[in-house]
């Protein structure tokens, strides 16, 4: 017997190999960079395998179903009474059922496995990261006993390879979820209740996170960056995050900040080292060490930051950044400040 | 007509008296590109010459809608006017829920104040709050002596709340009293 020809044609035989190409990259559960994500990825494999198997025995019984020979019964008629092939069917039936019960109690067993040596591996700490949801964006901030040494920034989470890291979730208005799959599983950010996560990453590299639960408007345009570096340089990181905004080096930046501390900008943002110092929006002191802005919607990069102050609410529709109407000879003189704050 | 055909055009229009109650209200997430505030005057009586001058636009549509009066809640406490006014009760600031308005309290009033400061301690918010949050904060401060409609008016708070919603409010309209009290006074009855 010949198949018939694929419907995509020869070329289309790499189509399915393409498909695999989605496997690995910055944010893919079958891709682990952390002892979390990899057990819950052999949980990922273990229903997958499991779920195929049925699949494909239901096909092959349907296949057989329509294999069979047909019979031909006049209108009426009776069917002649068949006792070897009803009994056949009735224990097929039955192992069926039981062979069902026995998968799904294999899976629990496999979930309550993968769950216990999930809060095995979550017994310690080293490094303790809160991050909070927002509409649409993440507040991340490194607590220290010395509040003088506590930082804040917003949509990137660094991490040290290789240290247990715990994770304080909170959230300000809505229910949202991280979901960074690389490293973890999803966790809820609740108002009013702390939740946390334990993870260890075990490679260096760059991650996405995104919210994993419908939050509103711009639920999509809400992610974040998790950048894993080697201890050293998260040392390094820390401490360049530590340093207040660096003074404007010239006439045009001091202009640029001046602009930003009279309009409206100050009213949401805060920039240490300068009387800014509004929370409730990103804190840009480090805007322009960030990979992204507006939470993952753009890369950073001045053109895009022009982009954004000059017309938030094109680029992510109702998000909270309001069409400020800054004109176009101030807006060069406030991104080349925002741009300075490395 | 066949008695089909009848059935169909029937449901297709009872399809699209559906679809009439789709759309509650217009978002407008985006406001004006360019603007300049241009706030009313100060109410200083009820009385005037001439006919009245119609209400600014404005009134509207930031009064009849109620993602607008929502955001001007969400702000109200984002802009910190809680520290001052409490959540309308008053406090150092005078209360916002009551009738007795000392700058006028219709929708272009409200903004003028938010604008331009009043004496004693309301500071000016001049080109730092835009023209669109603006009018949303004075429509929310409306709505919390009704006057805005029900369906418009906030039902509920994000904190921990002794008073039901701004929409199980009372209906009070404004009228102009009160006086501009020295803020060492302005703590209590």
């Amino acid at each position: 017997m010949r198949w018939p020809p694929a419907p995509w044609g020869r070329k289309g035989r790499v189509l399915p190999i393409l498909v695999l190409a989605a496997c690995s990259g910055p944010q893919s559960m079958l891709d682990p960079a952390g002892g979390q994500a990899a057990r819950i990825g052999v949980m990922g494999w273990i229903l997958l395998a499991g779920c195929a198997f049925v699949y494909a025995v239901v096909l092959l019984w349907l296949l057989w179903a329509l294999a069979r020979r047909h019979r031909w019964v006049e209108p009426g008629g009776v069917l002649p009474p068949q006792a070897g092939v009803e009994r056949r069917l009735t224990n097929g039936l039955v192992a069926w059922v039981v062979g069902t019960v026995l998968i799904l109690f294999a899976f629990v067993a496999a979930s309550y496995a993968v769950d216990k040596s999930l809060t095995h591996l979550a017994n310690r700490e080293e490094v303790v990261v809160e991050v909070e949801g927002k509409q649409w964006w993440w507040t991340v901030r490194y607590p220290d006993d010395d509040p003088s040494r506590s930082i804040t920034t917003a949509n990137e989470i660094h991490l040290p390879v290789g240290v247990p890291v715990r994770v304080k979730l909170k959230a300000a208005d809505v229910i949202h979820s991280l979901w960074i799959p690389n490293l973890h599983g999803k966790m809820d950010l609740i108002p009013g209740r702390d939740n946390e996560l334990f993870l260890t990453a075990d490679r260096e590299g760059i991650f996405r996170g995104q919210c994993a639960e419908f939050c509103g408007l711009q639920h999509a345009h809400m992610a974040l960056d998790v950048i894993v570096h080697s201890r050293a340089a998260f040392d390094a990181w820390k401490e360049a995050q530590l340093a207040p905004a660096p003074a404007p080096a010239d006439e045009a930046l001091a202009r640029g900040q001046a602009l930003f501390l009279t309009s409206a900008c100050t009213m949401c943002h805060g920039i240490r080292g300068t009387p800014a110092s509004a929370s409730v929006a990103p804190d840009l002191t480090h805007l322009a060490s960030r990979r992204s802005i507006a939470a993952g919607a753009l890369p950073y990069n001045r053109g895009n930051l022009a982009g954004w102050i000059a017309d938030p609410q094109r680029i992510k529709p109702g998000n909270h950044m309001p069409l400020v109407g800054v004109p176009p000879s101030d807006l060069q003189a406030l991104v080349a400040y925002l741009d300075s704050l490395k | 007509m066949s008695s089909l055909s009848r059935n169909a055009v029937s449901l297709a229009l009872l399809g699209v008296l559906l679809l009439a109650a789709c759309e509650r209200e217009e978002r407008s997430y985006r406001g004006e590109p360019v603007g300049e505030v241009k706030p009313g005057a100060i109410v200083q009586g009820t009385l005037y010459a001439g006919a009245p001058s119609p209400p600014p636009p404005q009134r509207r549509e930031y009064e009849g809608n109620a993602y607008h009066v929502s955001e001007g809640k969400r702000l109200f406490e984002w802009f910190n006017c809680s520290g001052c006014h409490a959540h309308g009760g008053g406090d150092i600031g005078p209360p916002l829920m009551d009738e007795v308005w000392i700058y006028g309290g219709e929708l272009e009033n409200i903004a003028a104040t938010i604008v331009e400061g009043r004496p004693n301690g309301m500071p000016s918010f001049r080109n730092k709050i835009p023209d669109q949050q603006l009018w949303q904060i004075a429509a929310y401060v409306r709505s919390m002596q009704r006057e805005v409609r029900k369906d418009v008016a906030p039902g509920r708070d994000d904190h921990m709340a002794v008073t039901p919603g701004e929409q199980n409010q009372p209906v009070t309209p404004p009228k102009p009293g009160g006086v501009a009290s020295p803020s060492s006074e302005g703590r209590g009855p």
